[in-house]
């Protein structure tokens, strides 16, 4: 049986949950097509005349392509087209060109050599999906196979064979470096003055994304020299982005159609099928479709990728870390697809949600000759996470603590300064843990219960130190010799509160007058204007001592009645609640809604001696 | 041979969007002559469910009924450049763009009414009903409706909206990692009971008590399936799930659901949620986006459960029963550690 509840208490003087429609359990827009099967997916779209597209694929982790030979499979039934790699007219791409992140390099169908197992390198249009599957068996490919490498600390030692030519080492290009460096203090020193050292190796499977409906697209021509496509991207624009950029035409030829999507969890992102689909619908003159099917899915389609974490801690003997230093290699396959961002994601998310004053990484975003990976719920941080929060559990039983006091005495707090040289704000990591005690009954102490996120912090905490940084590892420099991956001893030292000028802030509205004020918003306390005054108050200059107001200091409260109604700065809001302006009219009388709760616990399928828990929905109780 | 009860905990913070930005997303509002609103998106519903996300944001800002709003969304023709569903971003960024195309939209809307209430527009306010009223004058009102056609038919005007919401790319710092990554993270907190058997080095999952911070709840129901559906993704990943088995090498890659492993709807496990809500000021009405978080905190409290019931450190996913078993043939048994 599971439950649902509520917590308004906690942190209710930051909010006004006066609303007719925002936290209502509205039922969705789109619910009624999905359950009566009427909604339409990409798949279901009819067209006359359509195409079906299967791949060639190889069988080698990696290997050169001599010849192939598709003379056979030219003249079998159904055959329309053969596409080759000559056909697609911009043959070369990386996904985040879009943002400008990282240099093209993977094709659509592989030339020259193939990179993974599944790696496509010839496509076939038939009259029917067996007719292109029959023939891509026809297909002859003469391979001349080449040394591979499937491990990532294998594939950047010297002489690990080249997986992808646009990053001959192996490794994505961060700056100078051959990974993403994140310096903040002295670990060196931390574990020189730290009562005990933690140290382990975590490692991620890949797995799939799982979606019931396998990746896919329809496209067909349109009037105009248009094209029309039917998706289930994730991202409609990125494949239409995508599209427009590998077959060299203006986007406004494309007509992109998606939104009712069968599960994606971060593999139709890719964008894959769309540009194939509708390559196919211009060489033909037809609707083509290309559909993975559920092996393609599994195999072909980009997982969540493997990855390595090391962590070592430095941590006093009262259970403080005071250093933190994590060694990380994302597997990103053959081609960068989306890892190369995913690291620095997981690198601005380090070293989890705790205040730690020595913090140092690297990570690696490493090319070995398996399936790219790509993006899947959580990216860049669940592995990272995984890795971290079991090592929590290491140092808790190291120290002799319970784990969650380790959490709520090491947890960030509003105002502190994060290993990224930003400050913390919007905090409720102890808030968590001290209801999820209380909820699951694990007992936890006083002072744990009665720790907030609004306090604790310190101009101390709020400050960056003196940070050692290092040279090595730069691009290349691995071909050579074999380098320690972990991060190096400093050779200099960045002085204490450097940090470029800078918050992350959205470039606003467009006219003043499209955006509502913050108490429209339901937000009570100004949080904006009181973050604003934080970097006033932090240093500019480096080297000094920053006295940085630190968050609002505020008594405990006790864990049951958290921050609640307890005095709080409120910057800019008034004593009395804020008249909401452009909302509706103040109720009449009657009382507030009652917050949502379940009206029935959440049913589960069947759980009857000798019948399969695994049965679908369908026999449900 | 027994079976022995294990306790974990794990507690995760998580960042909403694109982390360092450049990621647009546009949305517009239309009214049709008789003042329903059409909500313009380019945004994928993969049944997170953005549309009727983005429905709740616009009837509230524009303050009419849910049932006088409708999403129309993913087709690239009309719907307006948005990055797409990934990162946790669509409720943040679209529901942004969409709370700014509603709020010029409402004030079109407003001026209409006032021409027609020969009033100032600043005096009107709506009631969420479908209706317009003098502040303070219930009774001077006219319908949305009765707005929509007067603009339409009698004042030629549109009550329309654009919005746009783009946090600008930044850079990373190659010496240091010094970046500005979005400021709007989630928490949770949670804890796993479950059982395993030191005889055949099963795992059930009994119980899970959670508490999710997630800015606001924008639409009760969804945030509770999304936690209860991402609880379950994070108990397979944790036990099952994996295309390679024996990563790094490929061999026997799974290619289809009955090689490749899942719990089924019989092993969804009893879930206690407790939502929290600190809203987050730049985010729609403060809400985060739960979608992609509420899986982490499972995978850590499974593997430091399974710690605490026989003693076995499992640093390598999926947590099989093979890795326990061996784990307890080379503790020489079972190592119950203190119950909790």
């Amino acid at each position: 049986m599971s439950s649902v509840e509520f917590r308004k208490d906690i942190f209710a003087d930051e909010r006004d949950d006066d609303f007719n429609e925002i936290g209502k359990p509205r039922i969705r827009q789109d619910i009624l097509g999905h359950v009566t099967g009427r909604s339409r997916y990409y798949d279901d779209h009819l067209f006359d005349g359509l195409l079906h597209m299967r791949c060639v694929r190889s069988p080698h982790h990696h290997a050169r392509i001599r010849s192939v030979d598709a003379s056979a499979a030219e003249r079998m039934p159904g055959v329309r087209r053969i596409v080759r790699p000559s056909d697609v007219p911009n043959n070369l791409n990386t996904l985040l060109s879009l943002i400008g992140f990282g240099r093209d390099d993977e094709p659509l169908i592989a030339s020259g050599k193939v990179a993974y197992r599944g790696e496509p390198v010839l496509v076939i249009i038939a009259e029917t999906e067996a007719q292109a599957r029959a023939a891509c068996n026809a297909v002859r490919v003469d391979w001349e196979v080449l040394p591979h490498v499937l491990d990532v600390e294998e594939a950047i030692k010297p002489g690990a064979p080249t997986v992808n030519e646009t990053y001959p080492n192996n490794t994505f290009d961060y700056g100078r470096f051959d990974h993403q460096k994140l310096r903040f203090g002295d670990v060196r020193k931390a574990f020189r003055e730290a009562a005990h050292v933690v140290e382990a190796e975590y490692q991620m499977s890949p797995i799939e994304q799982a979606p019931v409906e396998t990746c896919g697209a329809i496209a067909a021509p349109e009037t105009n020299d248009r094209y029309l496509c039917h998706t289930g991207t994730q991202a409609l624009f990125f494949s239409l982005g995508t599209t427009a950029k590998l077959l060299d035409m203006p986007s406004s030829k494309l007509h992109f159609i998606g939104g009712t999507v069968g599960g994606g969890f971060g593999g139709k992102v890719d964008s894959l099928t769309e540009p194939m689909a509708v390559l196919g619908a211009m060489l033909t003159g037809r609707p083509v479709k290309f559909q993975w099917d559920r092996e393609e899915e599994m195999q072909v389609g980009a997982p969540r990728g493997g990855e390595r974490w090391r962590i070592r801690d430095a941590v006093t003997a009262d259970g403080h870390i005071i250093g933190r230093e994590f060694t990380g290699f994302f597997d990103s396959g053959a081609y960068t697809r989306l890892s190369s961002y995913a690291i620095q994601k997981g690198t601005g998310h380090l070293p989890g949600p705790y205040w730690i004053p020595n913090v140092a990484s690297n990570i690696y975003c490493v090319f070995t000759n398996r399936t790219p990976a790509t993006a899947m719920r959580g990216f860049g941080i669940t592995g990272v996470d995984f890795a971290i929060e079991c090592h929590m559990d290491r140092v808790a039983e190291t120290v002799g603590i319970d784990p969650i006091e380790l959490r709520i005495l090491n947890s960030y707090r509003d105002g502190d300064m994060k290993p990224h040289r930003r400050l913390a704000k919007n905090c409720a990591l102890v808030e968590c843990c001290q209801v999820v005690a209380e909820k699951a009954k694990w007992p936890i102490s006083q002072e744990a219960r009665s720790a907030s996120s609004l306090a604790g912090s310190s101009p101390e905490r709020a400050s960056i130190p003196d940070t050692a940084v290092d040279e090595e590892g730069k691009i290349g420099d691995r071909r050579n010799r074999e380098i320690d991956p972990a991060p190096a001893p400093g050779t200099k030292t960045v002085p204490a509160g450097t940090r470029q000028p800078g918050e992350m802030k959205d470039a606003g509205p467009q006219r003043p007058d499209m955006m509502p004020d913050a108490a429209a918003l339901g937000l009570k306390r100004d949080q904006a204007s009181a973050q604003r005054q934080m970097p006033a108050a932090a240093p500019s200059a480096r080297g000094a001592p920053q006295p940085v107001a630190p968050a609002q200091v505020r008594p405990a409260a006790p864990a049951a009645a958290p921050p609640a109604a307890a005095a709080q700065p409120q910057p800019s809001a008034p004593a009395a609640p804020p008249a909401r302006e452009p909302g509706p009219a103040p109720s009449t009388g009657q009382p507030a809604e009652v917050p949502y709760q379940p009206d029935k616990p959440f049913q589960r399928g069947v759980r009857r001696p000798g019948v399969s828990p695994f049965l679908s929905g369908s026999r449900r109780r | 041979m027994a079976l022995h009860k294990g306790r974990g905990f794990a507690c995760i913070n998580y960042p909403i969007g694109m982390n360092l930005g450049g990621d647009p997303s546009q949305a517009l509002v239309h009214s049709t002559p008789d003042g329903k609103f059409m909500v313009t998106l380019s945004a994928i519903d993969l049944g997170q469910g953005m549309k009727s996300v983005t429905r709740q944001i616009a009837a509230e800002t524009l303050g009419v009924p849910i049932e006088d709003v409708y999403v129309d969304t993913a087709d690239s023709d009309t719907g307006p450049h948005d990055m797409g569903s990934f990162a946790s971003r669509g409720t943040h960024r679209v529901g942004n763009a969409v709370i700014r195309a509603a709020t010029e939209a409402r004030q079109q809307m407003l001026e209409a009414a006032a021409e027609e209430l020969e009033v100032n527009a600043g005096d009107l306010d709506t009631d969420g009903k479908g209706n317009i009223h003098v502040k303070g004058a219930p009774g001077r009102s006219i319908t949305v409706s009765e707005t929509a056609i007067a603009a339409q038919f009698n004042q030629g005007r549109t009550l329309a909206g654009r919005g746009i919401f783009l946090i600008p790319k930044s850079d990373v710092n190659d010496e240091t990692g010094e970046m500005s990554t979005v400021t709007c993270f989630a928490h949770a907190a949670l804890v796993v009971d479950l059982t395993v058997d030191d005889e055949t080095g099963e795992v059930k999952v009994d119980e899970i008590n959670s508490a999710y911070e997630v800015g606001r709840a924008l639409n009760a129901r969804l945030v509770e399936q999304q936690l209860i559906g991402g609880a379950w993704m994070g108990v397979s990943h944790a036990l099952y799930e994996t295309t390679e088995p024996y990563y790094p090498e490929r061999d026997h890659g799974p290619v289809d659901f009955l090689g490749y492993q899942m719990p089924g709807p019989g092993e969804i496990v009893p879930h206690n949620i407790a939502i929290l809500e600190r809203p987050a000021a730049d985010a729609p009405f403060g809400g985060k986006g739960p979608g992609e978080m509420c899986a982490n905190p499972v995978l850590p409290a499974v593997a430091n459960a399974i710690y605490n019931a026989v003693g076995v450190r499992c640093d390598r996913l999926p947590i099989t029963p093979e890795k326990i078993l061996r784990g307890i043939q080379a503790n020489g048994g079972a190592r119950p550690q203190a119950r909790r």
